[in-house]
């Protein structure tokens, strides 16, 4: 009886994160026919391919995200992460144009771990809000980083040719960025669905308490929800560097809105316990295409951030009231299989 | 012993620590007249911004739109003085649209149960956004000297900046706000344990509302401070604000989970905050620098009262 039951509300859980994302996907069909109404060059494939490597460091980025938010917490460093990482990264290639690119995205890759594995000690161990934790390593990471640059500034002409094919290169016609960021999504979604310590991460966003009685070890995968966060955005921001070419010390400044925004306008309950990777993906580039669409009707730059804001503002109202009908619906579930 | 071990004591300890090196570092400038009128006109905005949300974080929210209410509140001043509009007709209008910036966070966190990290995470977003819809990158500086120098001038006869004073009068304000009054009792009770404060026939929402709708006011006011203090409206002015001002609540051991927290104790953290930063000017330190300190005292701030024991943060509650 009681598997029955937890069948039903997995079932009704299921449909409800699916819909969500056809949802997005809704969204995101309706804002291209929109753009390409009024400029058909909008849907070429150059543009398309625009639009896709302009969300793919986002995306990159919510994936992480949303493999904090899903515990219940929140990673607001991640654009310092990213900052840090892409100066180092570039200033390691600059120094040694014979470092092979796998190693030096790897340097990226650990930099980025390790500031996630700061975050992930403070708020395992020191049980303080993520909140606040996050908030204060966002202005010391990024500190460091204008530290360490002091001022000065990496081009395209500094970095190694390597590099920059990476950033630049397309395999069968599609971005290498726009697959690597695939190649990430399709891990974690797998991990997150397949694996039990994946699924754990949304028990204990769900019921924090519960997840505690049932014996997982909630500061342990807290920690690791949060060095995983930090090393994706490690990796975001060696691409950066190689898509990019010039990296200063405020590369990804503030970039942390737009992936807040991005997870949550992909389904990624700010309360914990649901929400899908993929969501998150397709939230990056349903508010990248926006942006794009914004610049291609001929809407003010300015108008970008309010817009940022607003469907922020929108995308967790209508979280909470489906997340209400959600809950009104498993009740009466568990009261008829009862 | 007891008393010894209070946050607040700790904070006034440091607070003379940060005087006694400061003096000695700099052969007596720290402690003149002169540097502690800038020191006062320097933290004149987060100063006023920690007043009301002490009590919003004393209520267990969190309000990080502040930073860019002030942007906004900049930006209106600017766009109405453009269009021609008398000062003292644009002020009151300034700080009116910051209180309806206040009453949207307060009514998203209130009628839909929403978390204010979230709502105000998207209404930082928002306003700034706004802020430069109204004024985009341009700065709006022809505003008359009678105005711009209650931003930048001490009051006759005395050192002390006329944002001071204004701070000093609404710190009474709310000190009797918070302390002694039913209204900051509910505060607390809300705090430490809302379905409580409910049963026990607080109106939870209401009180929560106006702490909102206080908070963005203030917050316009601290806009206003800022476009007369350096003469310029921009949309960009008080950019990352909201960090030193939430550094200087926590700092100032009012807890993050609510229901624990002292407006003095808060007046004591703004100014060691202050007064570090004040320190590292003088030592020529780059804003860089200052802002890794501004983030390493937000995380002193919450951490070392953690780990002086559940005196101040009773475990096992959460945000």
């Amino acid at each position: 009886m009681a598997s029955e039951r937890g069948a039903g509300a997995r079932r009704l859980a299921d449909r409800a994160g699916k819909v969500r994302e056809l949802g997005i996907l809704l969204a995101l069909l309706l804002v291209v026919a929109g753009t390409a109404f009024s400029n058909p060059r909008f849907i070429e494939a150059q543009s398309v391919r625009d639009l896709l490597l302009n969300a793919s460091i986002v995306a990159l980025l919510a994936v992480g995200q949303t493999i904090v938010v899903i515990t219940r917490n929140v990673d607001l460093s991640v654009g310092s992460v990213l900052g840090l990482a892409a100066f180092l990264t570039a200033d390691a290639f600059a120094a040694n144009h014979e470092l092979p690119v796998a190693v030096g995205v790897g340097f990226g890759v650990v930099i980025g771990l390790a500031c996630g594995a700061a975050n992930g000690l403070v708020v395992a161990l020191g049980r303080v809000p993520s909140l606040v934790v996050t908030l204060g390593t966002l202005y010391v990471f990024r500190g460091l980083d204008f530290a360490l640059a002091s001022g000065q500034q990496i081009n395209a002409a500094d970095l190694p040719g390597s590099l920059l094919a990476l950033g630049s290169g397309r395999l069968l016609g599609v971005p290498n960025l726009v697959l690597i960021t695939l190649i990430v999504v399709l891990a974690a979604w797998f991990y997150l669905r397949s694996y039990r310590s994946g699924r754990q991460l949304y028990a204990m966003g769900s019921n924090p308490d519960a997840a505690v009685l049932a014996g997982i070890p909630v500061p342990r995968r807290t920690f690791t929800a949060f060095a995983v966060s930090g090393a994706i955005a490690g990796l975001a921001g060696a691409l950066w560097a190689a898509r990019y070419g010039t990296v200063d010390a405020a590369a990804g400044t503030g970039l942390e809105l737009q992936v807040v925004a991005a997870v949550v306008v992909g389904g990624v309950a700010i309360f914990g316990g649901s929400g899908t990777v993929l969501g998150a993906a397709l939230g990056a580039l349903l508010l990248s295409t926006i942006a794009g669409s914004l610049v291609v009707v001929g809407v003010p730059a300015f108008w970008q951030q309010a817009i940022t804001g607003a469907l922020l503002l929108a995308a967790i109202s209508i979280d909470r009231l489906v997340a209400l009908r959600l809950a009104a619906a498993l009740r009466r579930t568990r009261n008829g299989g009862a | 012993m007891a008393r010894l071990l209070r946050w607040e004591s700790v904070l006034v300890l440091l607070l003379v620590a940060v005087a006694v090196v400061g003096s000695v570092r700099t052969g007596g400038t720290f402690l003149s007249g002169g540097n502690l009128f800038y020191l006062g006109l320097d933290i004149a905005e987060i100063a006023l911004i920690a007043l009301p949300l002490t009590l919003v974080v004393v209520s267990g929210e969190i309000d990080l739109s502040v930073a860019s209410v002030l942007g906004l509140s900049s930006a209106l001043v600017g766009t109405l003085w453009n269009a021609g509009w008398a000062l003292e007709l644009i002020l009151p209008v300034a700080v009116l649209a910051g209180a309806l910036c206040g009453a949207l966070n307060g009514l998203l966190v209130t009628r839909l149960g929403l978390p204010s990290l979230a709502v105000t995470i998207g209404t930082l977003a928002l306003y700034r956004g706004l802020a430069l819809v109204l004024l985009g990158d341009t700065a709006v500086a022809d505003f008359p000297a009678s105005f711009t120098q209650f931003g930048n001038t001490p009051i006759p006869g005395t050192r002390i900046p006329y944002p001071i004073l204004l701070f000093a009068l609404l710190a009474v304000g709310f000190a009797v706000l918070l302390h002694h009054s039913s209204f900051g009792r509910s505060t607390f009770a809300i705090g430490a344990n809302p379905e409580a404060a409910w049963f026990s026939g607080i109106r939870v929402k209401r009180v929560k509302l106006i702490l909102f709708v206080l908070t963005g006011a203030v917050a316009a006011v601290a806009g206003i401070v800022y476009t007369l203090r350096f003469s310029s409206a921009r949309a960009d002015n008080g950019n990352g604000l909201e960090l030193a001002v939430v550094a200087a609540v926590l700092l100032g051991g009012v807890s993050i989970f609510g229901g624990k927290g002292t407006l003095g104790g808060v007046i004591a953290g703004v100014l060691l905050l202050g007064g570090l930063r004040n320190l590292l000017i003088l030592d020529d330190v780059s804003t860089e620098v200052l802002t890794v300190v501004t983030g390493a005292l937000l995380l002193a701030g919450v951490l070392i009262p953690r780990l002086l024991g559940s005196r101040y943060f009773p475990a096992g509650r959460k945000t």
